[in-house]
């Protein structure tokens, strides 16, 4: 089964700028749970804080609690390339890495950790391809350039290329937002398939997504968590009115 | 009758700027015809694989040179490679601001820095402490010229990298540093060896830099610690010599030298037209 996360006062700054405030959340494991919100509300940060990817970017600096199963990821003897391996993602627009071939792209994972053995890439290779619903148009095309893909395979090239870490915990954020309806919905097929076996995070614009992939739903506004409970509850009686103005289309 | 007017001013612009573009590279092909019709009469096998013959003599060729250029090449790139791309990669990936801006604007300015300065430099590290003349000090003095411009497209081609990738490649877990080695720079691969390819054929030309440092020699290679020929300066010393011989086979030492630098461009091209391209 996988794991949950349980965040706790997590606060997040870019430079001097107070992107996230005092953030506690639960996040339910092998469920799927949306975050929402307009633009600039934080919710690419506060995804980007679980797995340690805030950091990344200069003077950028996160403060507070994320445990994962227990564990704060936080924590003083962390190392956040361990994070990252147990917490994938999946970025806006499809990343593939250009000079490698589909195989290579989803292999990067493993090989860059060091794996050799053909034999264990390989299946890991196919294995996460299946996983990402992908396996069937590309187990032909396995040498060509996964930049060659379109943009809906190649998204999905790049979930297949997070799964096959094995992770725990798989964020996406805005995974749909360059694709086109047909190639959403087999991401959106896929999420539903996924989370039998992971704990997804997923940032979305489009609240029908939320409402079709997630079973928890928080809305963020301002940096701050204003609301977060059952998707079904968030869209069919918020007890926020700000949330309620949000999915209402009053604002944002 | 708007739409005629416009087409027609159109047609004329089109034709305008073709027509600059055309003129930007007629010297190159004014040179390479103008050294064909004075250079080729002198060429030879002989050019290719003979010492040049004594004043008087005729006949003859510049062997030495042509390998005494490409080992003040492989010396320099030995010299500035590996430090140019390294440092390219410091500035590009470093975090922090103050030390690679005052880098870049160093590096900036001594690539502005006369070539023949660069020799007088490396007269005074190299030729003086070591008495002599030598391959090492056209090298190391290729080198110093080559170092910024390695430095800065390398930088430039780093930073062309798209932060998805790097960020898609930290996201799986995957150190700093590997991300760099088999992320970063296998996708800037064919913009920086077309970076290297430039600064060799600006060094493989260079003549000031060598004149008190490599200083040419009539005879075959004797070592990295001996003054050693090179095709820009037996072209020097050939133009500027009283024989008509030596005027031919100074034309003929620059067609050499122009079809060198010509093909090894050509070859970087098409060895980094590879499966899958990078940034350019």
């Amino acid at each position: 089964m996988a794991d949950g996360i349980l965040v706790k006062q997590l606060n997040a700054w870019f430079g001097a700028l107070h992107v996230l405030r005092d953030i506690d959340l639960t996040i339910a494991p092998g469920a799927v749970t949306a975050i929402i919100g307009p633009s600039g509300c934080g919710k690419s940060t506060f995804i980007r804080c679980l797995n340690r990817m805030h950091e990344v970017v200069p003077e950028a600096r996160a403060q507070g609690q994320v445990l994962l199963n227990g564990e704060d990821l936080y924590g003083p003897r962390v190392d956040p390339v361990q994070v990252r391996r147990r917490v994938g993602m999946v970025f806006q627009k499809p990343n593939p890495f250009p000079t490698m071939s589909v195989f290579d792209n989803v292999a990067a994972g493993l090989r860059l950790d060091g794996v050799r053995n053909h034999a264990l890439l390989d299946e890991a290779v196919e294995h996460a391809l299946h996983q990402a619903a992908l396996w069937g148009e590309v187990k032909d095309v396995l040498g060509k350039s996964g930049a060659s893909l379109s943009g809906g395979q190649q998204q999905r090239l790049c979930i297949a290329r997070a799964l096959a870490v094995r992770p725990e915990v798989l964020l996406m954020d805005e995974p749909c937002s360059a694709l086109d309806p047909i190639a959403t919905a087999k991401i959106e097929e896929l999420i539903v398939q996924l989370k039998k076996a992971l704990t997804i995070v997923i940032v979305t614009h489009n609240m029908q997504q939320a409402a079709r992939v997630s079973e928890a739903t928080a809305f963020f506004l301002l940096g701050e968590l204003v609301e977060f409970d059952k998707t079904t509850r968030i869209f069919t009686n918020p007890s926020d009115r700000r949330t309620e103005d949000y999915i209402t289309g009053r604002f944002g | 009758m708007k739409a005629r007017v416009r087409r027609g001013i159109n047609a004329v612009m089109e034709w305008l700027t073709a027509m600059s573009a055309l003129v930007v590279v007629l010297p190159l092909i004014l040179i390479l015809v103008f050294l064909v019709y004075q250079g080729a009469s002198a060429l030879n096998l002989d050019f290719f694989i003979h010492l040049p013959k004594p004043v008087g003599e005729p006949g003859g060729g510049m062997a030495n040179a042509i390998v005494g250029t490409l080992i003040l090449i492989g010396l320099a790139s030995c010299l500035g490679l590996p430090l140019g791309i390294l440092g390219g990669v410091y500035l590009a990936e470093s975090r922090d601001r103050r030390l690679p801006w005052v880098i870049r604007f160093l590096a900036d300015v001594l690539n502005g820095v006369p070539s023949i300065v660069i020799g007088i430099f490396a007269y005074t590290v190299v030729v003086l402490p070591l008495r002599r003349f030598s391959a090492l000090a056209g090298g190391f003095a290729l080198a110093v010229i080559m170092l910024p411009i390695v430095l800065r497209t390398t930088e430039e081609l780093v930073r062309l990298v798209p932060a998805s990738l790097r960020e898609a490649a930290l996201a799986l877990g995957i150190p700093e540093w590997k991300v760099i080695l088999r992320v970063v720079l296998p996708t800037a691969r064919a913009g920086i060896i077309t970076g290297v390819m430039v600064s060799i054929a600006r060094i493989a030309g260079e003549t000031a830099p060598l004149l008190f440092t490599a200083f040419g020699n009539r005879f075959w290679h004797q070592g990295l610690l001996q003054p050693i020929a090179a095709l820009p300066l037996q072209i020097f010393a050939y133009a500027i010599a009283p024989y008509d011989d030596w005027h031919r086979q100074a034309w003929a030492g620059a067609l050499v030298l122009i079809v060198m630098i010509f093909s090894s461009s050509l070859i970087a091209r098409i060895v980094t037209k590879g499966r899958y391209s990078g940034v350019r």
